[in-house]
């Protein structure tokens, strides 16, 4: 059967070409389908398709899932713990929050962990932007997609300078979607907006 | 001893031109390599396109073993981002969370603090001595991207040479002696 196989392919040359084979060439067209050609071939068309599918797959899913359904989360501060000046001068605050959030329609099949965390988002004289993380949490599946919670903030907020007296602050809420395999997602909304107090506690 | 003996006649009986195709395949093979490698550092603009994770310290987003893909672009960076950074005096870069940015208003310079999710503290403790903020130079690239488990074959390949000697040989001799 290969044989023949290499046969037929040495009269479609000779007749394209008009050229005659030596015995030689006839010899090596005869091995050309061996096992681990066959093999090769195989794991390399599979490996290729494998690639093509999950790359498909992911970027299409991840397009789907661009805008996605609204979320809900709150913030509020229930209590100002600290603010004082540092030793270094910087302005250093200690809140406790009350963070409410609802990521569960966030939430798909190529789905990780999502890392959500609650920011301060300040303006001052120095620096244009001051994005400094109070709090953040690993979210790995939907059931617990839905918090409720009263924390202390987890990093205290420090300035770089002494602005915070007064300081209006935003409190944003972010989430970076991980998926199994594929591209991050990342999204944010502003949740509410606090003056810390005038003066140092 | 046969099959051995039956590797070196072959190798004997190779023609000139054989040699050269053989040759010629496998500089084909290296160079395309090459012109992926440079491709896609032109392509994301990051010194290294491509990084292996080396630490359990981002667990469970990544996982030792997981690769990564770099991208760096002139977009400011943001809290959230997961960063890829070289600090002064230490060879390995390091994958982890930015959780703190200041933005200069007048130089547009950032400050920045990382933290990996898995750690308890911040990194000021792996920044140089005295180090408190990094900045943009000292950040190769953000992790846009993520395929889990392909780059055990780099972790063991590094901790095991033995293994890759073994492997490019074996590689090396199929090249020589396939026909076609």
């Amino acid at each position: 059967m290969r044989r023949n196989m290499g046969e037929i392919y040495i009269t479609a040359y000779q007749r394209d070409k008009g050229e005659t084979l030596t015995l030689q060439h006839r010899s090596r067209l005869g091995k050309m389908h061996s096992f681990g050609n066959r093999l090769n071939t195989l794991l390399t068309f599979s490996g290729l398709l494998l690639a093509v599918l999950c790359i498909l797959t992911t970027t299409i899913s991840s397009n789907f899932n661009e805008e996605g359904p609204p979320v809900n989360a709150h913030a509020e501060v229930l209590k100002v713990n600290r603010l004082r000046k540092q030793l270094s001068g910087n302005d250093e605050v200690i809140l406790t929050l009350n963070v409410s959030m609802d990521l569960r329609s966030a939430f798909t099949w190529n789905m990780k962990q999502a890392f959500v965390f609650v920011a301060a988002e300040y303006e001052t004289a120095k620096n244009s932007v001051n994005q400094v993380s109070l709090w953040d949490h690993i979210i790995l599946d939907k059931g617990h997609a839905n918090i409720q919670t009263q924390v202390t903030t987890k990093y205290s907020l420090i300035d770089q300078g002494s602005n915070l007296r007064g300081k209006e602050i935003k409190f944003v809420l972010h989430w970076y979607v991980m998926p199994k395999i594929g591209k991050t997602i990342e999204k944010q909304m502003v949740m509410s907006d606090f003056r810390l107090p005038e003066a140092y506690t | 001893m046969g099959w051995i003996g039956e590797s070196v006649d072959s190798i004997k009986s190779l023609q000139f031109r054989q040699v050269l195709t053989q040759v010629v395949s496998l500089g084909m093979i290296v160079t395309s390599a090459l012109i992926i490698w440079k491709g896609l550092m032109c392509f994301t603009g990051s010194e290294s396109p491509v990084v292996v994770v080396l630490s359990g310290s981002m667990e469970p987003g990544f996982k030792r073993g997981d690769i990564l893909f770099l991208h760096m672009s002139k977009d400011p960076i943001r809290a959230g981002e997961i960063v890829v950074f070289n600090v002064d005096g230490r060879e390995i870069p390091i994958v982890h969370r930015v959780i703190k940015v200041h933005e200069r208003k007048d130089t547009g310079e950032v400050d920045v603090l990382t933290k990996g999710d898995n750690n308890f503290g911040d990194d000021r403790l792996l920044y140089a001595h005295g180090q408190l903020w990094l900045n943009r130079h000292h950040i190769m690239g953000r992790a846009v991207g993520f395929l889990p488990y392909v780059g055990w074959v780099t972790i063991i390949m590094t901790e095991k040479p033995i293994i890759k000697y073994i492997l490019i040989g074996a590689l090396g001799l199929l090249v020589v002696t396939a026909k076609d």
